[in-house]
């Protein structure tokens, strides 16, 4: 082959993956295109404050809003404790040929390729059936516990996030160099004093970041919620952690198919989309900002 | 003279990592206010000796050792790992400042040991800058990160960091080996001035170091300690023929 | 198996060294046998050749300075090959003065033709025949880097000494006996005092050649013990 057509195979190959990333961005902007110009008209101050209106033609998603943020909250004190202290566990306690860090580590690989209505199922069956209606026979206090609540439904989708923030904190605390470690062991400080005071700083915004990631995976997951608490419709917020609740992307999915009139309901669906791939936008890009950020100190 | 005359000893010490032996059977005495140089090819053994003293060995997993090292005449294994630390300090190949400011550095090791009263901390502070050679440089950025010093500063910071807690020993492994000429020097002239007040061992690649900073040295080969004498003898009559080949630079 | 250094360049150096010394012996060697074959043959030719072969030998000597301090300064030597460049700078320094020497008996040679030949010499073949076996055993000692050759050399100083005092008197004794023998005898006499002055360099080479080899100093013993007293 001539050196003329090893340049002109090189360009070739730069111009197919070239076009594969234009298709890919294309796709993008056709998604949000499409948003953007059916639901930009129902946005509105009412939109945001207001709940559903008759036949859902009307009103705005409030409830869904607020819904979908004291979820995903709780979602996340729920997941990040236990997320981080695993982490912690595996990669600064355990040997490697330790037994339980080995099984840690395939239950947390196997967890990650569960689908997600499974994860509903094990909400239904382990947190409602079982540990819920222990609560109820325990503290006698009626039917409250054994059914679809936020606290259940936030469980469940800490679960699914949880191998999301045990990757990621992991990779926070590799990315600390070794050095640290041992001069501040070499200086006569305890294994968690020098978590404590150099490790976890050091890894802190290694770990923040896998908490954004994990709560913008939670804030999107439908299949979850549908089975441990999302509710059609609600008329007033929820009061309580046993309470259902109304979820923006449950929202999406009854407007799309369980609305009186469909037709009349798609400037509304179009808007619950939009809000939601904001809030997605939002948060992916927090969690962009956050990386960068942590590169930046560490480089200094 | 009372209690062991001298302040680190090694009996009989070997050392494996899993199967492979980095140190063999080595036996030596080291007195109290010397500065003793361990030279010898890569993966001679020296930094693992060197670790033996402040059980920093222990971290690599797979590690069995037999044998003893004695800090004064008691084995370094009968201490509780954290005072042993403490008591001998430790200065790494590539400074490994602790990304805090300078003052924060130096006074880690006070703070674990649990002073936290702010004059006592800045009393030690200035007084390990001061003897790490650095306090003049430093003394209107104690606030600043320590990583914004250049190398050589960085390097006289863990200096002062491990001086902080008032060793009685100081481990040093190959402290210049990343840095320029003049911060060499300057390090250098700093072991000479430490040498006072404290017991060093200095593990390093360069000959010539070894012959300007310290009183005796010791030629390590494949795990055993060849022969240990005056640097003075080393260099110009040394008693092995492995440790002439090493020292006129017929292999290493 | 003796194995050589890493750095070729600085085997090289050594070997250039070693060379350059082993030339100064030679020319050494052979101009005190000419100086003393001028004497005891009373030919101007020779002697002349010895005067003028000392510039070579001076040549030399500042080749062996320069290359070592390049040594010293380049290379960092230690051990065996210190000792060899701080051996090989003193044994330079011996070396040109038993040129020098040469040179003077060729001097009192050119002296003693002018003059009528003088009917005996007494013991000073005999003397200049034990100054070059010593000088020759020294410089072997020092090239094939033999130790206990040159502790043997170091036995031999006292006979030199010696003969060098028998001959002495036996020359008084001419003057004595015909002032007309004075300025011949006078001559003899410096002779006599060059060739003992190359015995006691050839002692010192040899002296610094145990210093090479073992490593231990063994010149002026007394002075070493004062030093470690006071030290």
């Amino acid at each position: 082959m001539t050196s003329q057509q090893r340049r002109a195979l090189s360009r070739a190959f730069g111009g197919v993956t070239g076009a594969a990333a234009a298709v890919i961005v294309l796709g993008l902007v056709v998604v949000l295109v499409d948003a953007f110009a059916g639901g930009w008209g129902a946005l509105s101050w009412r939109f945001f404050t207001e709940g559903p209106g008759e036949d859902f033609t009307q009103g705005g998603i409030f409830p869904a809003i607020y819904g979908t943020a004291v979820l995903t909250l709780l979602m996340t004190v729920a997941v990040m404790p236990f997320g981080v202290a695993t982490a912690i566990y595996l990669h600064e306690y355990a040997r490697p040929e330790e037994r339980l860090a080995r099984w840690v580590r395939a239950a947390i690989h196997n967890l990650a390729g569960v689908p997600s209505i499974v994860f509903g199922l094990f909400g239904l069956g382990f947190f409602i059936h079982t540990v819920g209606r222990g609560l109820d026979a325990v503290s006698g206090g009626g039917m409250r516990w054994g059914q679809p609540g936020l606290l259940w439904a936030a469980l469940t989708l800490a679960v699914l996030t949880l191998p999301v923030v045990i990757v990621a904190t992991e990779e926070a605390l590799r990315a600390v160099p070794q050095e640290l470690r041992l001069a501040s062991l070499a200086l006569g400080a305890t294994r968690a004093q020098t978590l404590a005071r150099v490790t976890l700083p050091r890894a802190a915004p290694g770990i923040l970041t896998g908490a954004v990631l994990a709560v913008s995976r939670g804030a999107g997951e439908v299949a979850p919620v549908l089975l441990t608490g999302v509710a059609f419709y609600l008329p007033e917020l929820p009061g309580s952690l046993s309470s259902q609740f109304m979820h923006l992307g449950y929202h999406t999915y009854v407007l799309a198919t369980q609305a009186p009139d469909v037709d009349a309901a798609r400037p509304m669906l179009y808007g619950t989309v939009l809000v939601l791939l904001a809030l997605t936008f939002a948060l992916n890009l927090l969690a962009v900002l956050l990386r960068a950020r942590a590169r930046r100190t560490l480089r200094s | 003279m009372t209690g062991p005359r001298a302040k680190l000893e090694a009996k009989a010490l070997s050392v494996h990592y899993g199967e492979v032996r980095a140190l063999r059977d080595v036996s030596m005495e080291i007195p109290r206010h010397e500065v003793l140089a361990l030279i010898g090819p890569s993966g001679c053994g020296k930094s693992t000796f060197l670790r033996a003293f402040n059980r920093m060995n222990e971290l690599v997993p797979g590690v069995t050792s037999q044998g003893q090292a004695l800090l004064d005449g008691q084995p370094v294994d009968h201490f509780d790992v954290v005072d042993l630390r403490r008591r001998v300090g430790m200065v790494f190949q590539k400074s490994n400042p602790f990304p805090k400011s300078v003052f924060e550095n130096v006074a880690y090791g006070l703070r674990i040991a649990g002073e936290n009263d702010r004059r006592v901390l800045a009393e030690r502070v200035e007084a390990s800058l001061k003897r790490a050679a650095l306090w003049d440089e430093v003394k209107d950025r104690l606030g600043d990160s320590a990583l914004a010093l250049s190398g050589g500063q960085q390097q006289r910071v863990c200096i002062a960091r491990a001086l902080a807690v008032e060793p009685e020993v100081v481990l040093m492994d190959e402290p210049a080996s990343a840095l320029d000429p003049i911060s060499t020097a300057k390090i250098e002239e700093l072991i000479h001035e430490l040498r006072a007040h404290y017991t060093i061992v200095i593990v390093t690649h360069n000959m010539q170091q070894a012959a300007r900073v310290s009183d005796r040295t010791a030629f390590f080969f494949m795990g055993e300690l060849v022969e240990v004498g005056t640097t003075e003898q080393i260099f110009t009559n040394p008693k092995e023929q492995r440790t002439e080949d090493y020292v006129t630079g017929k292999f290493g | 198996m003796k194995r050589s250094h890493t750095d070729k360049t600085f085997e090289q150096e050594l070997a250039t060294l070693r060379d350059r010394l082993l030339a100064m012996s030679a020319r050494a060697e052979a101009m005190i046998a000419e100086s003393v074959l001028s004497v005891a043959e009373r030919d101007p030719k020779l002697a002349q050749h010895v005067i003028e072969s000392d510039a070579e030998l001076n040549r030399l000597e500042v080749a062996v300075d320069e290359l070592c301090a390049k040594v010293l300064a380049l290379r960092q030597p230690a051990a065996s090959d210190l000792r060899l460049i701080t051996t090989a700078l003193k044994i330079v320094t011996d070396l040109e003065r038993i040129g020098d020497l040469s040179v003077n008996i060729a001097e009192r040679a050119q002296d003693l033709i002018r003059s009528e030949a003088m009917p005996i010499y007494g013991d000073l073949p005999h003397l200049a025949e034990l100054a070059q076996k010593q000088l020759k055993a020294a410089l072997d000692a020092f090239v094939h880097a033999d130790a206990d050759a040159a502790l043997k050399i170091l036995g031999n100083d006292e006979l030199l000494d010696s003969l060098f005092v028998k001959l002495f008197n036996e020359l008084i004794g001419l003057m004595m006996e015909d002032s007309r023998n004075i300025r011949r005898a006078t001559n003899l006499l410096f002779v006599a005092k060059h060739l003992e002055r190359i015995g006691d360099h050839a002692m010192n080479i040899a002296e610094m050649t145990v210093y090479m080899v073992k490593g231990t100093d063994i010149r002026h013993p007394r002075s070493r013990e004062l030093n470690r007293h006071t030290a």
